[in-house]
């Protein structure tokens, strides 16, 4: 009797793993996790919950190395894939799109009452590089203007894509940073840190600025052109905040992209991206570029166009123009 | 004994009275700090959460706009990961106690086992989270779900429950044993009809304890992959057509209450901090809801018992 109860539960799972539902599962990271999740949300509204979406958060890297396993369908990346995971990808036989779905712009805060209010790379650079690490300490080192009052650094952790993105950017390394700074991982606990103290400068994703724009001053940033820009939408889409802001992608498996569901989910992400990362405050991409990732899932554009190098000040339109490799 | 003796001898007692007042004073002071500690947490997440404690948020799924976001994807899967553990980790963790504490011959193999068994109970549980990754999750092939969640949460656990059901076998007074025995019963008797039955009391609290520190845990449920957005619920273990009962939800995906809370507490907007807040309360309240269940077994249990 009990065997036969068991017999049949091990009987049910089975059949339950062999008859699956309808699914999209996504993974990955969790700067991307925002956009991901509102079109999630309002694509399960729109099919009536006939299909089912999953969103996890497991950093850029850790989803890549789900997608390569075949394990989920989307991997949401604020980065482009890394020539070792596009090996591992390879060697298991998955190919991708890749799809630019927002940007995400890093913006420097100061605290309200300070009275920086632009900076260049080359001083940012003078306060974040590996080599300031215990002698970069006053602001007057940084430029005497800034007159002499100690210098607080609050940044992202080691672990996150800002990180990884920020010191490329800045210090032309990426993960080459100075480590005696206040680092987290939790953005907020770095938004209560400026706002705090008078001397306190940090970064991070638009998106904590723009949700405490009463407790935190964007910096401008001198742009490669010698403007001085603040991080905006306009600035950012036309290419004049740089070299802070950047693209952010999911990566569709061509395998998965075969099931409709999945096709349809994708579809629904390029008509609506646009709409819900500036509800979540990510900056859209202009529509062409929806438009062009489109093309290149119907054209079966494959591949990434980076070949798996870190690039910084990238404009979307010099993206759309390039070829795609796997 | 003279007036100088006596003066001195009050003198004695008058101090160790005095050390007396000390201790009780600091002890209270070191109850104080725990207490107020809890207190002040507690309260802070009650301030902040109580505005959206209402059914809506124990009905709603995440979402990207906090007023409209809740926990039911999140309370649903802390319950069935909970149930998944208890199933697998009572009768393991009962019969591992019954067999060392009545059983098994008293030699070093044991004793290894036996300090093991300890030991486990002071492994980190991300330890657990990394191993239940390469054996449920890859060797075994039962991939994010809650099967595997409920598991490992299950080998967390697997320690507690044994140390508990050994402690109230050994609280079983001798003359129970020896007069079952002396009445020819076998010791498969004597287990089933005297030892498990008394120490039930003993063993609830334990599994409960177990639970209550199961529920809590995030870091292995993170490891072993569990999801932050899911907006639909695992299939009902209960359903309208033979054979009634169903599994399919034990391979579903999930996510539970920690990992929503922590999402939350991490997300931009202010009105997210509120719902992690709640969220937080709930979580507490689950738990305190167990252990006074726990208490009130144990208080049950043990009146039904007559030696």
């Amino acid at each position: 009797m009990k065997r036969t109860v068991l017999a049949s539960a091990l009987l049910a799972i089975a059949a339950s793993a062999a008859h699956a539902e309808s699914f999209v599962k996504v993974d990955g990271s969790s700067t991307v996790y925002p956009v991901t999740e509102a079109v999630a949300e309002d694509f399960q509204k729109s099919t009536k919950g006939s299909v089912k979406v999953t969103v996890g958060i497991s950093g850029t890297g850790g989803g890549f190395k789900k997608f390569c396993r075949g394990e989920i369908d989307v991997a949401n990346a604020s980065r482009p894939i890394l020539k070792k995971e596009m090996e591992d990808c390879a060697k298991a036989g998955i190919t991708y799109y890749e799809l630019p779905v927002a940007f995400d712009a890093l913006t420097v805060v100061v605290n309200p009452k300070s009275k920086i209010t632009q900076l260049s790379v080359a001083q940012l650079k003078k306060m974040w590089e590996p080599d300031a690490q215990g002698k970069v300490t006053n602001w007057n080192q940084v430029d005497p203007s800034f007159g002499d009052a100690p210098l607080k650094l609050f940044g992202a952790g080691s672990d996150s894509g800002t990180f990884d993105y920020f010191t490329e950017a800045i210090n032309g390394k990426s993960k080459a940073s100075r480590g005696d700074y206040t680092a987290s991982e939790d953005d907020n606990v770095l938004v209560q840190g400026v706002s705090r103290d008078i001397n306190a400068i940090g970064y991070f994703g638009y998106a904590y600025y723009a949700e405490n724009q009463s407790k935190l001053k964007a910096v401008a940033i001198v742009n490669s052109k010698g403007a001085a820009v603040l991080p905006s939408e306009k600035s950012v889409i036309d290419g004049s905040y740089n070299p802070l802001a950047r693209p952010i992608f999911i990566y569709v498996s061509s395998k998965s992209l075969e099931r409709p569901e999945v096709r349809q989910f994708v579809d629904f992400y390029m008509t609506n991206a646009s709409t819900l990362a500036s509800e979540v405050k990510y900056v859209p991409l202009p529509a062409k570029a929806y438009q062009a990732n489109t093309d290149h899932l119907n054209k079966k554009k494959l591949g990434t166009v980076f070949g798996g190098e870190a690039e910084v000040g990238v404009t979307i339109e010099a993206l759309i123009a390039r070829e795609a490799k796997l | 004994m003279n007036h100088q003796d006596i003066a001195a001898v009050r003198g004695i007692i008058r101090s160790n009275r005095r050390w007396d007042l000390f201790f009780a004073a600091a002890g209270f002071v070191a109850l104080l700090l725990g207490v107020l500690a809890f207190v002040t947490l507690f309260g802070q997440m009650v301030l902040n959460g109580w505005e959206r404690l209402n059914p809506d948020f124990f009905m709603s799924f995440p979402s990207r706009r906090a007023a409209n976001a809740g926990i039911l994807s999140a309370w649903v899967g802390s319950l069935l990961v909970m149930l998944v553990t208890a199933v697998s980790a009572v009768p393991l963790g009962v019969a591992a106690g019954v067999y060392l504490e009545e059983y098994a011959p008293k030699n070093l193999v044991t004793d290894i086992i036996e300090i093991n068994v300890t030991n486990l109970a002071g492994v980190p549980s991300i330890v657990y989270g990394l191993l239940a990754l390469g054996v449920f999750v890859y060797a075994f092939g039962f991939g994010q779900s809650i099967l595997t969640a409920g598991l490992t949460l299950g080998l967390l656990i697997l320690p507690v429950i044994i140390v508990a059901t050994r402690e109230s076998l050994r609280a079983i007074p001798v003359h129970v044993r020896e007069g079952a025995y002396g009445c020819g019963a076998t010791q498969w008797q004597v287990v089933r009809d005297h030892l498990v039955p008394y120490s039930t009391p003993g063993i609830m609290t334990g599994v409960i304890i177990g639970l209550s520190r199961a529920i809590g845990e995030t870091a292995p449920i993170i490891t072993i992959g569990a999801l932050t957005f899911i907006a639909f619920l695992p299939a009902s273990p209960i359903s309208d057509t033979a054979p009634f009962i169903n599994f399919q939800w034990l391979t579903s995906g999930f996510t539970v209450m920690p990992i929503q809370m922590f999402n939350w507490t991490s997300r931009p907007e202010e009105a997210f901090q509120q719902n992690a807040a709640a969220a937080g309360f709930i979580l507490v309240f689950m738990t305190l809801m167990m252990n006074g269940l726990a208490i009130w077994l144990r208080y049950r249990l043990r009146k039904s018992i007559s030696w």
